[in-house]
């Protein structure tokens, strides 16, 4: 028993923490079906409707709808700009490169707080209010630095042999990124949207201080929590934790699957 | 196909327009970044000096360089500050302990099951950070599960809680920012060559020698980013303290943030944001020095 014990320890002490990572996802998905009133705090009863229903409280649905807007907007200008500057940094010697791997890495060692704040001061100094393009600004700001670093990775575990044997085989340098580094560094690019948009979903601290009086998912939960947050957002949280993990899920069987094709072909 | 393009590969060879493309190529990016995030910077630094116009209406400041606003703004907020970073410590040490061991199985005791475990990792994320924080306060609560079972076995008094403490908003961002730990430290012990954990155990190492000569020490830089990437979010952070905590648990974001919009107090705001980004920034170079020097030890 003792032995047992001892050789799956960390085991035991990884599956703790599973549970303690995933206690409040449950909890949430929970009193997504509670049969509550407004305040959705005290377990009343098993119902369907929240989810039949998911734009029946107030509001909840126009700020889920901003939300998605302004996510797709900053994911598609952050992962467009942040991949350029990935290939600059991944596939050129330049000169002031030190300079632009510092302007990277500077917004992600700023708290949230001082970039939304700063944003604002400025936003206000020249007489702009702050409203959905400004957040929208905001998001692709703090998107670029993570689509940078996702996708630099991604270029950087490429095997240079591939590309060279596009050139020795007289592929140009646009047929050779075209048809050999694009389609090998595409994943990459797909995990940095992926994580610009829920980074971009998520935001409430910086969002909070340049949208102005649009409302985001984030800003109605915050809101609605000193009163108690309807069921409805539940629904939402719940079913994007689904969608989201579905998406991910499918892209692992995916490229699983095409390893597998790939391993038997040769 | 490939043939017919044959004649243009010369033509690609590095020449004046080959040197311009990294340039092209960084520049709407880079100037995105110096218009959003350098610009505010820098007017941020320009508002901190300014001071009330007198006998104007609230919100309105001119420039007169007080450097005093520094000294106003830490003295009357020192509290806030030390807390912000004595709380950052701890949830990013708890957030360490939790995060190495379970990195570790992860990434040497998963098996098949390895990318399967990691999407696990992620998957909280993808709810809204506020409503499992919120999900917290509420199971953690008065009329929660955890303090009315609590109650019953009489292990706590009738008044005793646990949200609205310290403990609560220290708990609240270990919670949120653990995925930041772990998948930087399961990076680095993934790249690990397992030959070299072979060796040390050839060289009659015990499972602990091997950890800590040999484990431990290749995974710092795993270790330096997660802390990095827990610390700084956590030390500006004021949303956990506002749903966690009480007013006696107030960190410096809750200042920053009711100094903007409750009082529209924008220079002391902004000498608050600007003291806050230089002490994160001097404490990480710090730490990545010695963290740099220990490695070479």
């Amino acid at each position: 028993m003792t032995r047992w014990l001892s050789k799956n320890l960390i085991r035991i002490y990884a599956a703790l923490a599973f549970i303690y990572l995933f206690i409040p996802v449950a909890y949430t998905m929970a009193f997504s079906f509670n049969d509550s009133g407004k305040r959705n705090l005290i377990w009343q009863g098993f119902t369907f409707k929240n989810w039949l229903n998911p734009c029946g409280a107030p509001e909840v649905c126009t700020a889920l709808g901003n939300s998605i807007k302004i996510g797709f907007l900053a994911t598609l200008f952050a992962t467009v700009l942040g991949t350029m500057i990935a290939f600059a940094l991944g596939r050129y010697s330049f000169r002031g490169r030190s300079a632009t791997n510092l302007l990277i890495f500077l917004p992600m060692a700023t708290p949230e707080i001082v970039l939304g704040a700063s944003l604002l001061a400025m936003f206000l100094n020249l007489g702009i209010n702050p409203g959905f393009w400004t957040t929208v600004i905001a998001h692709v700001m703090f998107c670029i630095s993570f689509v940078v670093v996702t996708v630099k990775a991604r270029i950087a575990s490429l095997d240079p042999k591939l590309e060279e044997a596009a050139r020795d085989l007289y592929a140009t340098e646009w047929q050779t990124f075209r048809r050999v580094t694009l389609p090998l560094v595409a994943p990459g690019i797909a995990a940095a949207a992926l994580l610009a948009f829920s980074l971009s979903f998520d935001d409430f601290i910086i969002t909070n201080f340049n949208s102005g009086t649009v409302n985001t998912f984030p800003k109605f939960v915050w809101v609605s929590s000193a009163r108690g947050v309807p069921a409805q957002a539940n629904v939402i949280g719940s079913a994007m934790f689904l969608i989201a993990l579905a998406i991910v899920i499918s892209a692992q069987i995916y490229s699983s699957a095409k390893a597998r094709r790939l391993q038997k072909k040769h | 196909m490939a043939f017919a393009h044959a004649g243009t590969a010369t033509a690609s060879k590095p020449g004046r327009a080959g040197m311009r493309i990294p340039y092209l190529l960084l520049l709407p990016g880079l100037l995105w970044l110096f218009m959003f995030f350098i610009l505010p910077l820098i007017n941020l630094a320009e508002t901190s000096t300014k001071t009330a116009v007198a006998g104007g209406e609230t919100g309105s400041y001119e420039q007169t360089f007080r450097l005093q606003n520094y000294v106003d703004a830490f003295s009357e907020n020192s509290a806030q500050f030390s807390r912000s970073f004595i709380y950052a410590l701890l949830s990013t040490l708890l957030a360490l302990a939790i995060s190495y061991p379970l990195a570790y199985a992860i990434a040497f005791k998963s098996g098949k099951y390895k990318n399967i475990l990691l999407v696990l990792v992620i998957a909280p994320f993808f709810t809204s950070f506020l409503l499992r924080t919120i999900a917290w306060k509420q199971i953690l609560g008065a009329e929660g599960p955890v303090i009315s079972v609590l109650r019953t076995l009489h292990l706590i008094g009738a008044d005793t809680s646990i949200t609205a403490t310290a403990f609560a908003v220290v708990t609240g961002m270990t919670y949120n920012f653990l995925p930041f730990m772990t998948l930087p430290i399961y990076a680095s012990l993934e790249r690990i060559d397992p030959r070299l954990m072979e060796a040390s155990g050839d060289l009659y190492a015990n499972g602990l020698t091997t950890f800590r000569r040999v484990t431990f020490p290749l995974s710092m830089p795993g270790v330096v980013a997660g802390t990095l990437l827990t610390f700084i979010p956590a030390a500006g952070d004021y949303v956990n303290a506002q749903i966690l905590g009480n007013p006696t648990t107030k960190m410096i974001g809750n200042v920053i943030d009711s100094r903007f919009f409750r009082i529209v107090d924008y220079p002391t705001a902004a000498a608050l944001s600007f003291t806050l980004m230089a002490a994160i920034l001097i404490l990480v170079t710090v730490y990545i020095r010695r963290a740099g020097t220990d490695e070479l030890v």
